[in-house]
């Protein structure tokens, strides 16, 4: 996974889009001005978020879970 | 009956979708899906850790901020695992410098050389022939390029068939031969004899009425 560690702790990039999450629910476009980063990556990446807890889905957004917010703190 | 034993799958082809497909990237899990609004090069290479393919990966790192200006990805594919490409862009990186900015498929079970047509028996059983799929914001296959093991890719062209496309898309125009940007462009041929007749005095730049050039 590209943005979650085995050890379950999200990477660099995974910690990116958490943090632009942080404020408020967002789009994958929005998230990726915010954090930085491609498009196609944030796409990939708030799949696996979503998948490992971290995030969820939204319609077409995404929003932090108490256990994502948790990771970044 | 003497039992079929060749497969025929059907390759992508010119204007029409590009094949979607899940995989496993050196970014993570990638879907054709997630380019969805950028332009995306997807290119496959016979295998890492070999010379030509090294040139060519160089090449397309150098060229990949002038890609990104005009809003185009590039993915990468071969069928090699996961930590063979780490491992040979990380030495790229350590023996020449260049950083190799985006994912590289690690198609090791075919599935997607297979549904793009990029091995060739001819050439390899079992590694991809150079291949270059051009395909656009809307996932419509614009441009395919084929290359044999031993010739490495032509960046200068790659990115002036992107340059021409988009140029098309935007003006409704086509791009002569040589073609570079900032040159004049070809206006589509007229349909009927009145639109024929009208082209020569339009102010276009005309060998005649089939062959009007314009600037933009």
């Amino acid at each position: 996974m590209a943005c979650i560690s085995p050890d379950g702790k999200p990477t660099e990039s995974g910690a990116k889009m958490l943090r632009a999450l942080k404020p408020g629910p967002g789009s994958p476009e929005e998230i990726a001005k915010d954090a930085g980063l491609p498009l196609f990556r944030v796409r990939s990446g708030l799949r696996e978020l979503a998948q490992a807890g971290l995030a969820n889905q939204k319609d077409d957004k995404y929003e932090i879970t108490d256990k994502g917010a948790e990771l970044i703190e | 009956m003497e039992e079929v034993k060749e497969q025929f799958i059907s390759l992508p082809r010119l204007g029409e979708p590009a094949p979607a497909f899940e995989a496993v990237t050196t970014h993570g899990t990638l879907k054709l899906e997630d380019f969805k609004g950028s332009w995306l090069i997807l290119f496959s290479h016979p295998a890492d850790f070999t010379p030509v393919c090294t040139t060519e990966f160089i090449a397309f790192a150098e060229i990949y901020p002038e890609l990104q200006k005009r809003g185009v990805e590039l993915l990468g594919l071969s069928v090699d695992s996961v930590s063979s490409h780490i491992a040979w862009t990380r030495n790229v990186e350590e023996k020449t410098g260049t950083k190799i900015p985006f994912p590289i498929i690690a198609d090791l079970s075919k599935e997607v050389s297979l549904a793009y047509g990029m091995i060739h028996p001819g050439q390899s059983k079992t590694e991809t022939v150079r291949c270059v799929f051009i395909i656009d914001d809307k996932q419509v296959i614009r441009t395919i390029l084929y290359y044999p093991l031993t010739t490495g890719r032509n960046m200068d062209e790659i990115l002036r068939i992107i340059d021409a496309l988009q140029t098309t898309d935007a003006n409704a125009v086509a791009t002569p031969a040589n073609w570079r940007p900032g040159e004049m462009v070809v206006v589509p041929p007229p349909n009927t004899q009145e639109m024929a007749e009208e082209r020569l005095k339009q102010g276009y730049e005309c060998v005649d009425w089939y062959l009007c050039k314009k600037k933009l």
